[in-house]
C-alpha cells in the first residue's frame, strides 16, 4: 500500500441507509473542507454514528456516494481507506503495549522499521506521551489512553480523522483539557476532521462549523455562530443551547402575532402572513427592551454567574430568562417583568 | 444459625466428593501385595510395576497423543464453527447449534457402537487416527461452548479498529482476534485433551488391540483390584490438577463457562 | 471476521465432521434396528419381562441419582454461590478436581471403598457396628453411590450460576420484611433458583439415562442398565439389530426428555 497523501475534502452525496424499516440515513449530503474540522450533533438515533460508519466503511450505504480528494470511496473495505478513527471506548489493543498500538497501523502499511520508530516517538511526542512506549493501555489512565487512541489514528498521515464522542467516558475537567489539545493537534496538521457527539456545548467549543442531524437528515450545517444565533428550525434551536420558542404569523412588517396572544417586535423582513417560528436566547433578556414580558416566578435558581428564571406568562406559556447574578434573587412568586431588543430575536 | 447447618452439610459433601480421589494415594503406597487397607506399610511397588510395564507405558504414550491429537483437530475445526455459529447470519444457524451440542446429549455408548460399526467396516479400528476422529467428535462441543462464550463477550470494536487503521481481514484474525481469545483458546484445548485422556466409552470399541490408558485400566479393573490401577489413579489426578491449574492460570476462568 | 456474506463457511469442516462420523453412523446404525422391514426388534426389547425390567431398572436408577443429586447439589451450588470469593474457589476446586478425574479412576476408588473387603466394611466391622461385611458394592446401592457421585457436579454448576443470578438485595429485603430463614429458602431462593434446578435436573436424568462406566464396574453384571445391555448385545451377542432397536429406545427416551425440558424451561433473558 502506498503512503497516504495527506489530509484531504470530504464529500458525502445522497446517502442512505435502512436498517429494515427504520430510515438510518435520509439522503444526506455534506462537504467537509480539507483541513477543518466539522462537527456533528445529534441526538443518540439521530444517525449520527450510523453516517461515521458510512465513511469510514463500516456499514454499506444503500446508496449515495463517498468522496475523499475527489476519488470515490463508497465500496472501499475500510483498510484501504486511510481514514485515522477514535473509538468511543477508544478501542486500543489491550494485548498491545502503547507502542505496538501506534505503530500498529504502519506495520499494516509495511512501513520500515526505522521509519516506525521514527514517526511512532513523533506521534507520541505529539500528545505529550513519551515515554509511555512500552505501558499496557490498562495501565494507563482514561485521559492517556485517549491520547494513545488519538496518537494511533493519526501517525499513517490520514486523509481523514474521525473523533465518534471520544470524550463521553472522561470527567467534565479531563474532557475540557483533551477537547483544545484535540482542536490543538488538529489545527497544527491540517487534518480533515469529522466529530461526533451529542453535547451541544462540546460542539460550540470545538468545532469549524456544525451539522445538526436529527431523524438521519441533516438540519442545518453552519458556522458555531450561526447555528446558535440563527437555527434554521424548531429542532436546531432546542437542541443547541437553551431557549424559548414561540410560534406566530408576521402580522405587519418587523411585528410577529404570536399564537398563544400578544405580538413582538423583531426585525425580519419576512412578507406578511407567513408563518414562522421566534426564538429568544435566556440571556438575551434585560430589565427594560422594546418587548416586555410580565409574569409570575414559579422557578428561580441561583448559578452563580447568574440568576436563572422561570416565568408563568399569560396564556399558560414559560419563559426561560437568564440574568447577570446582581442584586438578589427573585423569590417565587413574586412578580417580575423583562424586556428584548427586537435585533436579539430571531424569526425562522 | 441455619448457615452453620448449610456449612456442616457443604462440608460432608465434598468430602463424599474427594473421598474417592484420596482414598487411592495411601492404598498406591501399600506394601502389601493385595488391595488392603488401611495399608500395613510403604512401597513405591506399584509405582516400579506401572513403569516397568512396557504395555502401561505404551496405553500412556497412546493417551497422550491421540489426546493431543485430539486437542489439535477439535480446535481446528471448532474454533471457525464457534465463528459462525456466533457470528454468522446464515439460515438454519439455530439448527446448526442443536447439531454441534448433539453429541453432549446423545449417550456416549451409542456412538461408539455406531462409529464402531462404521470403522470396522472402514478398517479403521485399532488406528490411532481413528480415536483422535471418535473423541474430536466428542470435544467439539466443549471446545464450541468455551469459544462461543469467549466470543461473546469480544469487543468487535477493536476488530473495526484494525480494519480501519489498515489491517485485512486475516490480519485482524491474526493480530487481534486470536491473541485476544487465547484464554478461551487454552481453556478449550486443555478441555479437549483431558476429554479425550479420560474417555472410555468409545476407547473401549475402536482402540482394539491398541490399548489406550483408560482402556487398559478398564480392563484391569475388570479383572483384578490390583493397586498398580490405584498408583494409574494418583498420576491421572495429578494431571488433571496441573490441567486445571493451567486453565486458572492461563485460560478463561472455569467459573465463567460453567454457565 | 468472516462477517463476509452469511458467515456460513468456516463451519463447513466441522459440519463435514458432524456428518461423515457423527450423524451418519449413529443413522446407519439405526437402520440395523428394522432390517427386513420388521418391527419385532422393538417388539422385543419393549414386550419381553426381561428386557422392560431392564429398562424399568435403568428409569428407576436415573431417577434416584437425579433426585440424590439435587439433594446433595443444592446446598453446595448455593453455598458456593453465596460465600466470599475465596472460598468459592476453593469450592470449585473440590467439585472439577472430580468432575474432570477419570470416571474409571473414581469408580475403582469407590470398589475399593466399598468392596466385601473395602474400607468401609473393614472400618464396620473393626468397630463392631457390623459383624459380617455389608454387601456394597455389585447391587443397586453401589451402582446409586458410583452414580451419584459421578454426576454431583453436572447439578451443581447450573445451580451455582442460577444463585449468582439472584440479586443478593432480594433476599436481604425479604429478611428485612421478617421472614425467617427458612421462608427465604422456600418463598425467595427456590422460585428464584428453579431454572438452575430444572437444567441441573435434565442434564443429570439424561446422563444417567445412557451411562455405561459405573453401572458396568460397579453393577459387576447383577444390576443391568440400558447401555450395558447395548454393550453386551453387540461386543457379545453380536446381535446389531437388537443393540440398535435398544439404542433407538434410549435416544428416542432422552430426546423425549431433553424437549420436554426445553419446552417447560423459561427461556433466559438475552445475553
Amino acid at each position: 500500500m502506498s503512503e497516504s497523501k495527506g489530509s484531504a475534502e470530504l464529500l458525502i452525496e445522497g446517502v442512505g441507509k435502512r436498517f429494515g424499516d427504520v430510515v438510518a440515513l435520509d439522503r444526506v449530503s455534506l462537504r467537509v473542507a480539507k483541513g477543518e474540522l466539522l462537527t456533528i450533533l445529534g441526538p443518540s438515533g439521530s444517525g449520527k454514528t450510523t453516517l461515521l460508519k458510512v465513511v469510514a466503511g463500516f456499514e454499506t450505504p444503500d446508496g449515495g456516494s463517498v468522496k475523499v480528494g475527489g476519488a470515490e470511496i463508497t465500496s472501499l473495505p475500510p483498510a484501504k481507506r486511510d481514514i485515522g478513527m477514535v473509538f468511543q471506548n477508544y478501542a486500543l489493543f489491550p494485548h498491545l503495549t502503547v507502542k505496538a498500538n501506534v505503530a500498529f497501523p504502519l506495520e499494516m502499511r509495511n512501513v520500515g522499521r526505522a521509519e516506525i520508530e521514527k514517526r511512532v516517538s513523533e506521534a507520541l511526542a505529539m500528545v505529550e506521551l513519551a515515554g509511555y512506549e512500552a505501558r499496557l493501555p490498562r495501565q494507563l489512565s482514561g485521559g492517556q489512553q485517549q491520547r494513545v487512541a488519538l496518537a494511533r489514528a493519526i501517525v499513517f498521515n490520514p486523509r481523514l480523522l474521525l473523533l465518534d464522542e471520544p470524550f463521553g467516558a472522561l470527567d467534565r475537567k479531563l474532557r475540557e483539557t483533551m477537547q483544545l489539545e484535540v482542536r490543538r493537534l488538529q489545527r497544527r496538521l491540517g487534518l480533515t476532521t469529522i466529530f461526533i457527539t451529542h453535547d451541544q456545548e462540546e460542539a460550540l467549543v470545538l468545532s469549524d462549523r456544525i451539522a445538526v442531524m436529527n431523524k438521519g437528515a441533516i438540519q442545518q450545517v453552519a458556522t458555531t455562530t450561526e447555528i446558535y444565533e440563527h437555527p434554521a428550525n424548531d429542532f436546531v434551536a432546542d437542541f443547541v443551547g437553551e431557549s424559548n420558542i414561540f410560534h406566530g404569523t408576521v402580522s405587519a412588517p418587523g411585528t410577529v402575532a404570536l399564537d398563544g396572544g400578544g405580538s413582538v417586535k423583531v426585525t425580519s423582513d419576512k412578507p406578511v402572513g407567513t408563518k414562522v417560528g421566534v426564538l429568544m436566547r435566556p440571556e438575551r433578556f434585560g430589565a427594560t427592551g422594546a418587548n416586555l414580558f410580565a409574569g409570575e416566578v414559579i422557578e428561580s435558581v441561583y448559578l452563580g454567574t447568574s440568576f436563572k428564571l422561570r416565568l408563568a406568562l399569560e396564556g399558560s406559556r414559560e419563559l426561560l430568562v437568564r440574568q447577570p447574578a446582581r442584586g438578589t434573587l427573585p423569590a417565587a412568586g413574586s412578580r417580575a417583568t423583562v424586556g428584548i431588543e427586537p435585533d436579539a430575536i430571531h424569526v425562522f | 444459625m441455619s448457615r452453620r447447618l448449610l456449612i456442616a452439610a457443604c462440608a460432608l459433601i465434598y468430602f463424599f466428593l474427594m473421598l474417592p480421589l484420596l482414598v487411592v494415594f495411601p492404598i498406591s503406597l501399600s506394601s502389601a501385595p493385595y488391595m488392603q487397607f488401611p495399608p500395613p506399610g510403604f512401597s513405591w511397588q506399584w509405582y516400579e510395576r506401572y513403569l516397568d510395564d512396557p504395555q502401561w507405558i505404551d496405553a500412556t504414550w497412546r493417551s497422550l497423543y491421540i489426546g493431543s491429537g485430539t486437542a489439535v483437530l477439535a480446535l481446528a475445526l471448532g474454533v471457525p464453527l464457534a465463528f459462525a455459529l456466533v457470528r454468522g447470519k446464515f439460515f438454519g444457524r439455530t439448527i446448526l447449534d442443536r447439531v454441534a451440542l448433539a453429541p453432549i446429549i446423545v449417550p456416549h455408548i451409542i456412538f461408539a457402537v455406531a462409529v464402531y460399526g462404521l470403522f470396522a467396516k472402514l478398517k479403521l479400528i485399532g488406528t490411532w487416527y481413528g480415536l483422535v476422529i471418535g473423541h474430536t467428535v466428542l470435544a467439539l462441543p466443549f471446545v464450541v461452548l468455551v469459544i462461543a462464550a469467549g466470543l461473546r463477550d469480544f469487543d468487535r470494536s477493536l476488530e473495526q479498529a484494525a480494519e480501519g487503521l489498515g489491517a485485512s481481514r486475516w490480519q485482524t484474525l491474526a493480530k487481534v482476534t486470536l491473541p485476544l481469545l487465547r484464554p478461551s483458546l487454552v481453556s478449550a484445548g486443555l478441555l479437549a485433551f483431558i476429554s479425550s485422556f479420560d474417555e472410555v466409552v468409545v476407547a473401549l470399541f475402536l482402540a482394539g488391540a491398541n490399548m489406550t490408558l483408560p482402556k487398559k485400566m478398564f480392563d484391569n479393573i475388570m479383572m483384578e483390584i490390583d493397586p498398580t490401577i490405584a498408583a494409574v489413579s494418583v498420576m491421572q489426578i495429578l494431571l488433571v490438577s496441573v490441567v486445571l491449574v493451567l486453565i486458572g492460570r492461563f485460560g478463561r476462568g472455569l467459573k465463567d463457562s460453567a454457565r | 471476521m468472516f462477517s463476509s456474506r452469511n458467515g456460513f463457511w468456516p463451519a463447513l469442516p466441522a459440519l463435514v465432521l458432524l456428518f461423515a462420523f457423527f450423524l451418519f453412523p449413529v443413522v446407519r446404525m439405526l437402520g440395523f434396528s428394522v432390517e427386513g422391514g420388521t418391527f419385532d426388534w422393538y417388539a422385543k426389547a419393549l414386550g419381553q419381562g426381561l428386557y422392560i425390567r431392564v429398562l424399568w431398572n435403568t428409569f428407576e436408577i436415573a431417577l434416584l441419582v437425579t433426585l440424590f443429586c439435587l439433594l446433595l447439589g443444592y446446598p453446595l451450588g448455593f453455598l458456593m454461590a453465596t460465600t466470599t470469593p475465596g472460598w468459592a474457589t476453593l469450592g470449585f476446586i473440590f467439585v472439577l478436581l472430580p468432575l474432570w478425574t477419570s470416571v474409571l479412576v473414581r469408580t475403582y476408588a469407590w470398589m475399593v471403598l466399598l468392596g466385601r473387603n473395602g474400607v468401609f466394611n473393614r472400618l464396620l466391622v473393626e468397630y463392631g457396628i457390623t459383624s459380617d461385611p455389608i454387601p456394597m458394592l455389585h447391587n443397586f446401592t453401589g451402582v446409586l453411590i458410583g452414580m451419584v457421585h459421578v454426576l454431583l457436579p453436572y447439578m451443581v454448576l447450573p445451580i451455582y450460576g442460577a444463585v449468582r443470578k439472584v440479586d443478593p438485595a432480594i433476599p436481604a429485603a425479604a429478611a428485612g420484611l421478617g421472614a425467617s430463614s427458612w421462608r427465604i429458602f422456600w418463598r425467595i431462593w427456590l422460585p428464584l433458583t428453579l431454572n438452575g434446578v430444572f437444567a441441573g435436573c435434565v442434564l443429570v436424568f439424561i446422563l444417567s439415562l445412557g451411562f455405561y462406566i459405573t453401572p458396568a464396574l460397579l453393577g459387576g453384571g447383577r444390576v443391568i442398565m440400558i447401555a450395558v445391555l447395548i454393550e453386551q448385545q453387540v461386543r457379545e451377542a453380536l446381535n446389531w439389530p437388537f443393540a440398535a432397536a435398544l439404542s433407538a429406545v434410549l435416544l428416542v427416551a432422552t430426546f423425549l426428555v431433553y424437549t420436554i425440558a426445553q419446552r417447560f424451561s423459561q427461556p433466559e433473558p438475552a445475553r
